[in-house]
């Protein structure tokens, strides 16, 4: 099982298509880097327009924000990134004809699966580890380290500073779960194609039509709402709000809400293991011809 | 009609000679206050905000003649009511031209004050109308109600200890009146917050509050005009 584990990780990274994500992140975080040294003070002053009579001191444009706004823009354009190798692992194979003959080994049909979706795993988590390197270290070793003030939709909350980093820890742990839950339904469309054209346009598709089902406030659709994975992607940002006291003090450490990160957690490793276990038994039953 | 009419003159002037009367009282006040030259203080904000999460920490205050005042919070980021911290009773007693009047007497906090309606002669000052809870046995103000034309109207309770003799304040609440705050969700890609914005409706009619608690002041060791900048 290590050995074939080995045979696919060799395959993925041999491949320059796969470099392609890693380049891809780095460009464009280093764009984001780019625009906000120089005219960060414009946005800074764009959301605090927002708080009339209020005025902010310190380093408010500091590492842990910039790299709040680099992956609120980056994780929706991640599961692409994800979705090249993942719909491409079995379909690939069979475009250029090499999936009968990886049949031909001395391992089962699931075993390779499972092989190759481990590859794919481990591929999701270097590809956050490195935008991790990016959106995170980089940044704060270019914008400096502060408390962290955050705009959402209906309030703000300032995060101490040594509060900060084990929350990103946990933001892209989470992240790495979703981005494993997108590579599980890539994963499982190229169990059906011969080209991966179609697996990644399919599992795109897939990811753009329940997004906008799970952002649409319709009660026809609130019921499902649950139980998308889309849904719970972006609950990474769960790790950003803390409780409040009784008088209205945050409590640092805390989470505002740690049983959504615990329900999304359940349902994305849930539709993980169910795809995959869908994926094992149909191609257990496949008659490959390719 | 023309007894009525004096009547009413001698009432109005007995009146405005009582208003003229606070003047001494809120001079006597500044040269308590002009003591202090600068001071340098370290204390604890808590911030009361409804749409606000912000932690207790650590603040330094600095404060130089004539009007110089600065918050900094120990390598964080302070978000705070604009102007309104800045005004500190220096500037509202330090009017140089104004007009005190009386407005009668009450109690706060269990002591005797009397209330005093400040008005800046100056047209262009910031200042509109500050009211001043002056305790006069003790010289000190106990609680103040400014009005500023760029800031709005905010209230100010002071709680005093060991630097009571300078008229400095050990506690200093300022409330005031916030506005909702409503980023769009395009802004923020938050599309699934409803529980969130339930809780933050709840606390809507809340007035803002923040709270200095101050545990030591240095007093007259000069401070930095840097600092200010």
């Amino acid at each position: 099982m290590w050995k074939l584990l080995q045979i696919e990780l060799y395959k993925i990274f041999k491949r320059p298509r796969t470099y392609i994500a890693f380049g891809t992140i780095a460009s464009l975080i280093m764009i984001v880097q780019f625009g906000l040294k120089l005219d960060g003070k414009e946005y800074v002053d764009f959301m605090l327009s927002t708080v009339p009579g209020f005025e902010l001191g310190g380093n408010v444009l500091n590492g842990y924000l910039v790299c709040y706004i680099t992956l609120m823009m980056l994780l929706i354009n991640v599961p692409l990134l994800v979705t090249i190798i993942s719909a491409d692992m079995i379909s690939g194979e069979a475009n250029i004809g090499t999936l009968r003959f990886l049949l031909a080994k001395p391992y089962s049909r699931a075993q390779l699966i499972i092989a190759k979706f481990l590859a794919t795993v481990i591929y999701t988590f270097l590809l956050l580890v490195w935008l991790a390197l990016f959106a995170l270290l980089l940044n704060m070793l270019l914008f400096g380290v502060s408390d962290m003030v955050i705009f959402k939709s209906s309030y703000i909350v300032v995060i101490k500073s040594n509060d900060v980093f084990w929350r990103y820890l946990g933001a892209f742990g989470f992240a790495f779960i979703a981005m494993t839950t997108v590579a599980a339904v890539g994963f499982l469309l190229s169990i059906f194609a011969e080209n991966s054209i179609g697996p990644i346009v399919g599992t795109m598709s897939i990811i753009v039509f329940f997004t906008v089902i799970s952002t649409l406030n319709i009660p026809l659709y609130s019921a499902i709402k649950p139980y998308l994975f889309v849904t719970h992607m972006n609950n990474w940002k769960e790790f950003f709000d803390e409780k409040v006291d009784l008088n209205n003090s945050a409590i640092s450490g805390t989470i505002q809400n740690p049983q959504r990160i615990i329900n999304s957690v359940l349902v994305l490793l849930g539709h993980t293991v169910g795809l995959l276990a869908v994926a094992v038994f149909i191609f257990k039953r496949k008659d490959v011809l390719s | 009609m023309n007894k009525l009419l004096l009547l009413f003159l001698l009432l109005g002037s007995s009146t405005f000679a009582d208003a003229q009367d606070m003047a001494p009282l809120v001079n006597k006040l500044k040269a308590k206050l002009d003591q202090v030259n600068d001071y340098q203080a370290t204390g604890v904000l808590k911030t009361d905000i409804a749409f606000i999460k912000a932690p207790v920490s650590r603040v330094k205050v600095f404060f130089k003649k004539p009007n110089h005042f600065r918050l900094v919070k120990d390598g964080g980021i302070s978000i705070l009511p604009k102007g309104g911290l800045s005004v500190t009773l220096n500037n509202v007693i330090d009017l140089g031209n104004f007009v005190a009047l009386a407005a009668g007497d009450a109690t706060v906090d269990g002591f005797a004050v009397k209330i005093v309606k400040v008005l800046p002669g100056d047209d262009a000052n910031d200042l509109v109308l500050a009211t001043l809870y002056i305790d006069e046995k003790n010289l000190l103000v106990r609680k103040a109600n400014i009005t500023t034309r760029e800031n709005g109207t905010y209230d100010i309770s002071l709680a005093y200890g060991k630097f009571s003799s300078y008229g400095l304040a050990d506690k200093v609440v300022f409330s005031f009146n916030t506005k909702n705050y409503k980023l769009p969700k395009g802004v923020t890609l938050e599309f699934d917050d409803e529980a969130k914005t339930t809780d933050a409706e709840k606390l809507k009619n809340k007035k803002g509050k923040v709270e200095i608690t101050y545990d030591n002041y240095t007093i007259n060791k000069g401070v930095d005009d840097n600092i200010f900048k």
